[in-house]
């Protein structure tokens, strides 16, 4: 960790005033954190002027690579800000030890709510189970990551790299969260030319071989009409980087580098929900006991209800998170009467139990176990759709509330699409699929994204999905968009 | 601002640091910048008669959809699938939550949070949408005549930065930045500033002076004229008029409306003003070849005559447009025509079959079909020649 400086009281600047009082705030919330039972990383707060704050906002990771999607971010951020439409007030990365960023301009009682918000956060990064993989060095890995772009770019000329990795972030959300498990089991990608594994391997055989030859010929026949890849390949960026045969290797490195910050990112979207309520439920127990003035007090509720805010037409992950979180303390704190009987709670074992659920849920599991009929009725939860020009709401029923929210975050809420073919026609050319589960998808972006596609596979590329409830193949073939009805 | 501070304790540190050095974020903003204005280049043709620009109404910026910048990825088409929404307590089955804006005109309130809208809208200014495509027009055949100069400029507001010369300073966004600043720590006043408050202008500044130049607008507003006809018409001379102004200080502009009657009217006139009747081409030719002759001397003046019109003429009138053409042609820079025809399969009128016997370069003959070929002909007149010397 950084040195310790001894600060000077007799010589202090503002800031040095400022940075002194802000100790002293992280010390008391700290404090009380342990005392809930919360078991934070050591935390490296960094205050940070509203620029640099909207700039790793829009980067989501400081010193990320650049990128005109990044700078679309930022500036949409910017222009946020300034207008007052909306504020960062922290942001929390998931390194050990862990860092936070606080806006300079918050004031002292607004830092000392962010501060316990982080805290909140930063435990929750420590101890669910699906930051467990998590590279917990990824902003120097980000860094060094923008260095070798930077170097293609130099070496490649910026517009090339540009354009490339527009086409690789076109598909960036397509990669398989199953890949770890996939890696620590060693089961490779089966390639349709696989040798065998090693040169003893025929041994094996050597008793059944000639009774097996003929059949042997058979299976390989069959092997050299075997599809390849042989299972449906979830993750688009690893096929690609692995089997196209046109990209040279500073562009497989780019993938491989999107690939990574797409993954460090996907635990996090996995539990908003959980995390942003877990932050919530205890950025307000730790402010409570916080000596607050009427009128900070004052402020701090406005500012807190505006963040738990419910929302028309999304959910509000603060809110929902939280409301679970207290609602299953409540319930193992005090169970029914059946509950105690058929479920055999003893009472009193809300704590441990959220922090239990804090551990081994993701959200879908969350919603899924703690998303009660009670609960849903008093956040007066709906689906709704869209009739002609409006937005209707459509259903109520909670189990179908229920079931819609979780098949929204289904596959973090994008398509299932999956390499089906890659060497479709025996010609190497790549047939994609939709595993359509009843919402279709916009076309005009799919079309435009074939071309991405096209531009990364260097041949034909294909993807097959359901529009108008009809099965359809859309293609690109490196000069137009087609596409045709397929039975 | 100060060097590194740092305060250490067993389970946490803070770092306060100047970050001024640190331009990650601007750079890749003006890339984003740059491509915005590379797809408005590439659009212009749709772009330029966009009906809210014209019927912007003096409105400083204007939204434009771009295509090109959108991030495509696989995504569900939003119009067909169901979302997650929170109500107040009392939300009912049938209830209308939102309303979607429709034609994408910008009049909706919640732009921002509206699915399935499948462009970029960005946002730009008129001006600087005009500098875009005026970039490479100038006035055609322009020549040095005696006496009067024609002012052309350009300033170019390159930048506002936070650092520069005191003397260049922007006072007034230097104090809204300050009060911004306040804002967020709760107090909205102008106190303390701090260098991140300050702003710089800078800028570059190119005169040239030119001849004299005047240019007349000449409209059919006759009965034959529908709606599209006339839209095409002032689309394209809201744009020349826009483009003069912006290109040329001291550009001289007659406006000239015509059925079987020719009259000189205001600007305002010109672009809003509806009328009917037959149509009788040479009567605004006269007209402009008398104000030609009371006002602007050729010897002084550099003349630019243009006539937008959809070809139905009275059929004995078109052999003297011919020969008043050919009096343009002899005192004025050059003639411009255009014809509006809502087909492109239509035949050619009649009015510009006599004109196709026009044998100088000066006559410059275009036909509009569509929207999109507003801007095509806007280079066909304005496409700037070599000064000659007279």
């Amino acid at each position: 960790m950084a040195d310790l400086d001894i600060l000077d009281p007799s010589n202090s600047s503002q800031d040095d005033r400022d940075i002194a009082e802000l100790g002293e705030a992280i010390d008391t919330c700290l404090e009380l954190a342990h005392g809930f039972g919360l078991d934070p990383y050591q935390v490296h707060f960094e205050v940070v002027p509203a620029y640099i704050m909207y700039e790793f906002g829009a980067y989501l990771i400081p010193g990320r690579f650049n990128h005109w999607t990044h700078g679309k971010a930022y500036y949409r951020m910017k222009t946020q800000y300034d207008y007052g439409l909306s504020k960062i007030y922290e942001m929390v990365i998931n390194s050990n030890p862990a860092t936070a960023f606080l806006m300079e301009a918050n004031s002292l009682w607004q830092q000392k709510m962010v501060i316990a918000h982080v805290l909140g956060h930063v435990d929750f990064f420590k101890h669910n189970a699906y930051f467990g993989h998590t590279n917990r060095q990824m902003v120097d890995i980000a860094s060094l990551h923008a260095e070798r772009i930077n170097k293609y770019e130099y070496d490649h000329g910026t517009e090339e790299v540009e354009k490339y990795l527009d086409a690789v972030l076109s598909i960036e959300e397509h990669i398989d969260t199953t890949v770890r498990i996939r890696q620590e089991l060693s089961l490779p990608l089966e390639t349709s030319n696989s040798q065998p594994e090693s040169p003893y391997a025929d041994l094996w055989d050597l008793d059944n071989q000639t009774k097996d030859k003929a059949k042997q010929a058979q299976k390989d026949k069959e092997k050299a009409r075997k599809k390849f890849p042989p299972n449906p390949e979830k993750d688009l960026l690893r096929f690609i980087m692995t089997y196209s045969r046109e990209l040279e290797d500073w562009q497989r490195d780019i993938i491989e580098i999107v690939r990574n910050e797409a993954l460090y990112f996907l635990p996090q979207k996995q539990t908003k929900i959980m995390n942003e309520g877990w932050a919530s439920l205890w950025h307000q127990r730790i402010v409570r006991e916080l000596d607050f003035n009427d009128s900070e007090y004052t402020e701090y509720a406005q500012l807190n209800s505006g963040v738990l805010s419910p929302n028309r037409r999304n959910i509000n992950p603060y809110y929902i998170g939280w409301k679970i979180w207290e609602d299953i303390e409540r319930r193992w704190d005090k169970p029914t009467s059946e509950e105690k009987e058929r479920l055999k709670r003893q009472g009193n074992e809300g704590h441990n139990k959220i922090f239990e659920v804090r551990e081994l849920d993701n959200d879908i599991s969350f919603l899924r176990n703690y998303l009660t009929k009670d609960l849903i009725e008093e956040l007066d939860l709906y689906l709704y759709e869209k009739r002609d020009d409006q937005w209707v709401i459509v259903e109520k029923d909670w189990q179908k509330v229920r079931d819609g929210l979780v098949a929204s975050m289904t596959n973090f809420g994008d398509p299932y699409i999956v390499v089906e073919d890659g060497d479709y026609k025996q010609n190497g050319e790549l047939y994609l699929k939709h595993q359509f589960e009843g919402t279709p998808l916009d076309v005009s972006y799919a079309e435009k994204v074939l071309q991405y596609v096209h531009h990364l596979w260097g041949r034909g590329v294909h993807l097959e999905t359901v529009t108008d409830n009809k099965k359809v193949l859309y293609s690109f073939d490196g000069r137009s968009n087609t596409r045709r009805t397929v039975n | 601002m100060s060097d590194t501070i740092t305060f250490s304790k067993g389970m946490f540190s803070i770092t306060k640091q100047d970050w001024s050095l640190h331009r990650k974020g601007p750079i890749d903003q003006t890339r984003h910048k740059e491509k915005i204005k590379e797809a408005i280049k590439k659009n212009l043709s749709d772009i330029v008669s966009e009906e809210n620009i014209i019927l912007s109404d003096g409105k400083k910026t204007i939204k434009v959809p771009i295509r090109s910048l959108e991030e495509y990825r696989f995504r569900y088409d939003h119009n067909q699938s169901k979302g997650v929404g929170q109500g107040e307590g009392n939300s009912k089955v049938g209830d209308v939550i939102g309303q979607d804006q429709g034609d994408g005109s910008g009049k909706g309130k919640e732009a921002g949070d509206q699915p399935g809208v499948d462009y970029y809208e960005a946002e730009v200014s008129i001006d600087e949408l005009a500098e875009l495509i005026f970039e490479d027009l100038g006035l055609p055949n322009l020549e040095e005549k005696k006496h009067q100069e024609l002012e052309s400029e350009s300033v170019r507001f390159t930048d506002v930065r936070k650092v520069g010369v005191l003397a260049n300073l922007d006072k007034k966004r230097t104090i809204m930045e300050n009060i911004k600043r306040n804002a967020m720590a709760g107090d909205a006043r102008f106190k303390d500033v701090k260098n991140d408050d300050l702003r710089f202008k800078t800028w570059d500044r190119e005169v040239k002076l030119q001849s004299n130049a005047v240019v007349i607008a000449m409209m059919d507003v006759s009965g034959s004229m529908g709606d599209f006809e006339k839209y095409i018409a002032r689309s394209f001379y809201f744009w020349m008029v826009r483009f003069l102004r912006t290109k040329y200080n001291n550009v001289n502009i007659i406006f000239i409306s015509h059925h079987t009657e020719a009259k000189e009217v205001t600007e305002e006139e010109f672009f809003n003003k509806g009328e009917s009747g037959g149509t009788q081409v040479s009567s605004a030719y006269e007209l402009a070849l008398s104000i030609i002759d009371e006002r602007f001397n050729p010897q002084e003046w550099n003349i630019y005559p243009f006539h937008f019109s959809d070809g139905g003429n009275l059929p004995w009138d078109n052999d003297r447009c011919v020969d008043l053409v050919l009096k343009f042609i002899d005192i004025c820079n050059i003639f411009g025509y255009g014809e509006i025809r809502e087909s492109h399969y239509s035949l050619m009128s009649t009015l510009m079959s006599a004109y196709s016997r026009v044998d100088n370069k000066k006559f410059v003959g275009v036909t509009i079909s569509d929207k999109a070929e507003v801007y095509p002909a806007l280079r066909r007149f304005f496409s700037e020649n070599e000064v000659t010397k007279k």
